[in-house]
């Protein structure tokens, strides 16, 4: 692998690592408010 | 005839070409994303919130945005697994040939874990978040997509494109049954209106647009029976259309407001399915087919306005200012 193709390697992995935190701080958060939202219909 | 039978290495297929490796650099998440039919999603979106909406009862905003979401996201995994199965095909046409799995920016099996993933989330989260009777109709729809119509029926019968109306009818059914918790005949009928619709709507486009579907053996009405036999199709299916549409008024599901929406625009899409059905003329290469392309974009307007109106039909009864039944508080009381 090339030093350009190890940065771009670096850089997809780095994007894609970012995606799949804000995905799971949005089901964290969006769990969290179901819960809520379910205790406060019962 | 072909079908498509993906193989388990990570090959991948340039248009018109030999099997390539993919590349060894990992994907982008935008790949992942453009995979899930983002375009497709909206009007899967739209659909849902409509009978999220229409439906009696109320539903907490945020049980509502995860409804919604799950629903996204089911069609959104259907949609990768759908390109997963079909991605030698995809790769013979052009107007799919640019997808991620055909140019060979994604492996082959990272797609089809991508979609089982999204599949199975989607159906979780709405089991857990809104009951399982709408998670029972999402897995339905995902399998209805992925199985049923892709796998199954989409290479194997010029009647695929009726067969996979199924599945874009499925959405506001979901979405009604998130807020009510059962399957009556109203949101039966709001699956059978998507239903009967997809018919004139898509063979209508597939006469001016000429699709390369033949090239890699998928019998598309046009290509195997003809021109004739599609107009006729498309004459039938708009017929059919009509009384399904004015049905949720006529069981007094809704008030005058859907009704008469619902009455105009079936006259209006019988009246422009009219030149399109009579046209018997052999369609040399410079005709503009203007009826068609009319009565293409007339059947986007359709459904939009017509969900846009049992949407409305439902705000103003809730707000007191319409009864709800077949002359209730209307022009007509």
């Amino acid at each position: 692998m090339t030093p350009e193709e190890e940065a771009e390697f670096k850089r997809r992995q780095k994007s894609r690592n970012i995606v799949v935190a804000g995905a799971l701080l949005f089901f964290v958060v969006l769990f969290y408010a179901i819960t809520v939202a379910r205790l406060g219909s019962q | 005839m072909t079908t498509a039978t993906p193989n388990n290495t990570s090959r991948a297929r340039l248009e018109g070409g030999e099997p390539v490796h993919a590349a060894v650099l990992p994907a982008e998440w935008r790949d992942f994303y453009a995979l899930t039919k983002p375009r497709v999603m909206t009007l899967v979106i739209f659909t849902a919130i409509c009978g999220l909406l229409a439906a009696p009862g109320q539903i907490h905003p945020v049980l509502g945005f995860t409804a919604v979401l799950a629903i996204a996201m089911g069609a959104g995994g259907s949609a990768v697994l759908n390109q997963w199965w079909e991605a030698d095909l995809d790769a013979g046409m052009k107007r799919t040939s640019s997808r991620p799995l055909p140019m060979g920016s994604i492996r082959r099996e990272d797609a089809r874990d991508f979609g089982l993933f999204l599949s199975g989330v989607s159906v979780f989260l709405m089991g857990v978040a809104i009951g399982w009777l709408a998670a029972a109709l999402l897995l339905c729809a995902i399998i209805y997509y992925a199985v049923v119509y892709t796998i199954w029926l989409k290479p194997r019968t010029p009647q695929n494109i009726v067969i996979g109306g199924g599945a874009g009818a499925f959405p506001p059914l979901i979405g009604w049954v998130a807020v009510t918790g059962e399957v009556t005949a109203m949101p039966m009928l709001l699956f059978a209106i998507i239903f009967f619709w997809t018919p004139p709507h898509f063979w209508a486009l597939a006469l001016f647009v000429k699709s390369d579907y033949a090239k890699v053996g998928i019998p598309m009405l046009p290509v195997v029976a003809g021109e004739r036999t599609t107009r006729n199709h498309i004459w039938v299916y708009t017929l059919l259309l009509a009384p399904i549409t004015v049905a949720p008024w006529l069981i007094s599901g809704t008030s005058w407001i859907y009704g008469t929406t619902a009455l105009a625009l079936s006259a209006l899409f019988i009246a422009l399915a009219i030149p399109v059905a009579r046209r018997d003329a052999v369609i040399g290469e410079g005709d503009p087919m203007a009826e068609e392309i009319r009565l293409f974009k007339f059947s986007i307007v359709y459904l939009f306005v017509l969900f846009a109106a049992l949407v409305a039909d439902r705000v103003l009864e809730a707000q007191g200012l319409i009864g709800s039944g077949l002359f209730a508080g209307g022009v007509f009381a």
